[in-house]
């Protein structure tokens, strides 16, 4: 044997070349160059395991992966936010490429167009999906996005109220409490057969399709905005525009949506990107990174980060928002699965999701037992009421290699969402079909 | 012909081209909605797959990146990321999963989620740890959030101010902001350590807390930082540390002994995860236990050899749709895993002694505002520079003609014509040498050929571009 201990890979210096730096700096040792932290706070680390080998690493992730159930090895029809659709083998290509996933944020335009022109290209088809005017560069997540729309609209209108459909995510409605409850705003949920307006309101948060998939009455809660003179902010879904009419058609004034569907794997949950787009009139309200199109000193067009004087690295605590970091290569990811499906296959990807998903609840709803609740259009969700408790259906299907449905048995009888995506293959519809059939009887 | 590798998308799309081949239809066509629901104005570029790959791979050369350039960017610790933490993030056991799967078919990322708590919590010496923020401001307004529903609940409602020193990061005004807090900014004194009699000053009953950034953005450890903390504590107040600068304290102090009651870390700069050109990141929170309960749900729970998704008794609520940047926790766990208990003591010490040697080698060329031992970075200020027209923004750009990222520029705001170097741990002392050299010609351009400095870059594929025009007549999206 050779040594005990190996070298990291990482840090390269060798004890000579340490040495001779440390002669240079001046110093005997290097605790000396630590001498301004006070003594009796050391940490011991006693805690941390040592380090490991590439190979034990890669044994130890695979055998934590395997603990997992992953979307692939099952058939599976969890929505909610997240969801299962193709990921084309170029956009995962795109996003290994190194000069553009170690890149830092583009703050030197120069070195930076690569970045730059992306992030443009993404301002740019996120706006004609959206059909809106402009697109900021991203934020974190669906989410957040809602909130932050929501905080932008109060800024706007100069109100503290923010009306909720009580159709809109719940997940949703916690994120933009815990974002406006510190700046005194008010939030409360209404119906949308009839939502219920005050002097203080500032928006009408909206999603469409809603949280159970289904469509809303648009019409309607534009001509409400626009009489009651507050903003109409709609959530959406980023495949259901392949479909159906987008959110500036419809008369949003801000249009937000999870870009995860876009070519995103489901990571647990993260990352994924916030789209966040509006009106022009409101583009100095918006919240994030910008990037403009300009000319260098050679005439020749170029990109760079603009309107920086909205962001917190110039404004500090009067900025639109305190976002820095925010999901730029999830853009590049979505930006790529935009290009690569293009026109149609986006049309085709959201017809092939409408006609599984309606083919899936029409076998459901003919099984005895079984019904569909709610009347009117859907996109890929529908919820299900079942002839026994969500837990209990979600655990059968399970023992068969289905991932089941989410459980609303606290707002229908027994109430099941469902989800289908173009990943469902007809034989495991009908297989689903066949189980919650079994279970059935 | 002009600019053709410039040109976008939707220049380039020609009508019945793809990308990727798509399945047809297994089922029988369903009824469709009303048509006037429909959408008739769909307009996205269509391509072929290879022209797709080709124009992402030509942009991509377009960027300087840790994978093909030296990048000391200040504060920014843009070290080197392994490759295996993202062939591990993309198995199918993590990254085909969906966020509500129930905890029992997920147990490996709940397993891996409670360990990165307790690997994060030890590593910095908190006692808690909440991992669904996703990026370093995220974390500072949870941290916020956690000091306001802390004084809340013991019914003091007085606290309206928070203390920030004027070298901090501008997220930290901003994320006090946002969470209803009224900002006071501390100044600095002469050594680059808080100014101790203003912050006593300002401290009374009606102080919340303070946002610390430690080592400082000066690149120094604040000497004063016990009394700072008493200082806040006396008043009632709690201590938030910025985590933006824990690559040089890795292993080196325990955060909450030394007065730290909630820190938020950035797992894309301490923790190896790449930058992305400005995200993924992941912002974990760690905190004491005056603040555990109050974390953000989710955190991951364990009994027994059961582990879970569960909520804070007294959380201050979802920060995100569901629990964080989980791809970005997987490489991160990966990297302190492959480091290590004494890869992390390494990583501070190569990362200080590498910024000092920079700085032993350059004090006689750039001014030295502070003229003691640095921390993980340096910084110099070019106002001697000035005197022959040249601002440190034409240094930085001159660097790039020698292939070397700029440092962070006029950040500390409190520093004239600042440059801030971070050379982190991951960098070879032959690449140092060759930056020290350049920064060398630099200077002695400056006196021989000035001009050179106010042109560079000159082999970029954009010279200097024109901001004022940009911000001026916004043009933010492709038009026809």
């Amino acid at each position: 044997m050779t040594q005990n201990k190996y070298p990291s890979p990482y840090i390269p210096n060798t004890d000579a070349e340490r040495q001779s730096m440390l002669d240079a700096i001046g110093v005997k040792s290097v605790n000396e160059l630590f001498s301004d932290i006070p003594s009796g706070f050391g940490n011991e680390l006693s805690t941390i395991p040592p380090a490991l080998s590439e190979l034990e690493l890669q044994r130890e992730m695979e055998w934590l992966s395997s603990l997992n159930i992953n979307q692939k090895k099952s058939s599976s029809f969890i929505g909610g936010g997240a969801y299962n659709h193709f990921v084309p083998s170029a956009v995962r290509h795109i996003t290994n490429i190194g000069e553009l996933s170690t890149a830092y944020t583009p703050y030197q335009p120069e070195v930076s167009q690569g970045t730059l022109q992306i992030t443009y290209e993404f301002q740019s088809l996120i706006s004609q999906l959206m059909g809106m005017d402009v697109a900021n560069a991203g934020m974190y997540d669906g989410a957040t996005s809602t909130a932050e729309a929501a905080l932008m609209a109060c800024r706007i209108k100069g109100r503290n109220s923010i009306c909720i459909l009580n159709s809109v995510s719940p997940t949703q409605m916690e994120v933009i409490k815990t974002y406006t409850e510190p700046q005194g705003i008010n939030i409360y949920t209404t119906s949308p057969e009839n939502p219920q307006i005050t002097e203080d309101t500032a928006c009408l948060i909206v999603q469409h399709p809603n949280f159970y998939g289904y469509l809303e009455d648009m019409k309607n809660l534009r001509a409400i905005s626009t009489k009651e003179d507050i903003l109409m902010i709609v959530s959406t879904d980023p495949i259901f525009l392949g479909m159906f009419e987008a959110p500036g058609s419809l008369g949003a004034d801000i249009a937000v949506a999870d870009g995860q569907p876009l070519g995103i794997a489901l990571n647990y949950g993260g990352p994924y990107v916030g789209l966040f787009t509006c009106k022009s009139e409101f583009l100095r309200q918006m919240p994030g990174r910008i990037v403009g199109k300009t000319v260098d000193t050679m005439g020749k067009e170029g990109y760079v980060l603009t309107l920086q004087t909205r962001e917190q690295h110039i404004r500090r605590e009067r900025a639109t928002s305190n976002i820095c970091t925010s999901e730029a290569l999830i853009c590049t990811a979505v930006v790529a699965y935009l290009a690569c499906v293009g026109k149609t296959g986006l049309k085709h990807i959201a017809e092939l999701t409408y006609h599984k998903a309606h083919y899936a609840a029409s076998l459901i709803s003919q099984i005895k037992g079984y019904s569909l609740p709610i009347n009117g259009s859907f996109f890929k969700e529908f919820v299900v009421e079942c002839p026994l408790p969500p837990k209990e259906v979600n655990d059968r299907l399970l023992e068969k290699g289905i991932l089941g449905g989410i459980d609303l048995s606290n707002h229908f009888n027994n109430g099941m969402m469902l989800c289908v995506t173009e990943m469902s293959t007809r034989a495991s519809i009908e297989k689903l079909v066949q189980e919650l059939y079994d279970i059935s009887l | 012909m002009e600019n053709r590798e410039r040109q976008l998308l939707m220049d380039r799309s020609v009508s019945g081209r793809i990308g990727v081949a798509l399945p047809s239809l297994d089922v029988p066509e369903q009824p469709l909605p009303d048509e006037n629901k429909l959408r008739k104005d769909l307009s996205l570029p269509e391509l072929s797959q290879g022209e797709i790959i080709r124009y992402f791979t030509n942009l991509a050369q377009m960027n300087f990146s840790v994978d093909t350039n030296y990048y000391p960017l200040g504060s920014c610790t843009m070290k080197y990321n392994p490759k295996i933490n993202n062939e591990v993030a993309s198995l199918p056991g993590f990254s085909d999963i969906h966020p509500l799967q129930s905890d029992s078919t997920v147990q490996g990322a709940l397993i891996l989620m409670h360990d990165l708590q307790e690997l994060l919590s030890g590593i910095v010496g908190m006692e808690h740890a909440s991992l669904s923020t996703m990026a370093g401001a995220h974390g500072e307004l949870t941290g916020m959030l956690m000091i306001r529903a802390y004084h809340h609940s013991r019914k003091d409602f007085n606290r309206k101010i928070v203390l920030v020193p004027d070298s901090a990061h501008g997220t930290n005004p901003a994320s006090a902001a946002m969470a209803g807090y009224t900002v006071i900014s501390i100044p600095s004194d002469k050594n680059g350590n808080m100014d101790m009699n203003v912050l006593r000053s300002e401290c009374s009953d009606e102080v919340a807390g303070i946002m610390l950034t430690l080592p400082n953005t000066l690149g120094l450890f604040d000497s004063n930082i016990v009394g700072i903390c008493e200082s806040i504590h006396e008043v009632g107040g709690l201590v938030y540390g910025d985590g933006a600068n824990m690559n040089a304290l890795l292993g080196q102090v325990h955060m909450s002994t030394i007065g730290f009651d909630v820190l938020h870390l950035n797992l894309h700069k301490t923790f190896s995860t790449p930058h992305g050109g400005g995200g993924p990141g992941a912002g974990p929170v760690l905190c004491n236990d005056k603040l555990s309960s109050f974390l953000p749900t989710p955190i991951v729970k364990r009994i027994g050899d059961y582990y879970s998704l569960d909520s804070p008794s007294s959380t201050i609520g979802k920060l995100g749709g569901f629990h964080g940047n989980f791809g970005v926790l997987v490489r991160a766990y990966a990297y302190i895993r492959s480091m290590g208990k004494e890869g992390m003591k390494d990583i501070s010490e190569n990362a200080v002694i590498n910024a000092n040697y920079i700085l032993s080698q350059l004090r006689d060329h750039y001014l030295l505002p502070y003229a003691r031992h640095c921390m993980h970075e340096v910084i110099f200020s070019a106002k001697p520079q000035r005197t022959k027209g040249i601002r440190a923004l034409d240094i930085a750009k001159r660097l790039i003609d020698y292939g070397i990222h700029p440092p962070t520029m006029y950040f500390p705001l409190i520093v004239e014509e600042a440059l801030m170097i971070e050379p982190t741990e991951s960098e070879t002392k032959d690449t140092l040498d060759y930056f020290i050299s350049v920064m060398k010609n630099i200077a002695a351009e400056v006196e021989s050929d000035p001009q050179l400095l106010k042109n560079a870059p000159h082999n970029t594929p954009n010279t200097r571009l024109d901001e004022a025009k940009a911000a001026r007549q916004p043009n933010l999206r492709w038009r026809k």
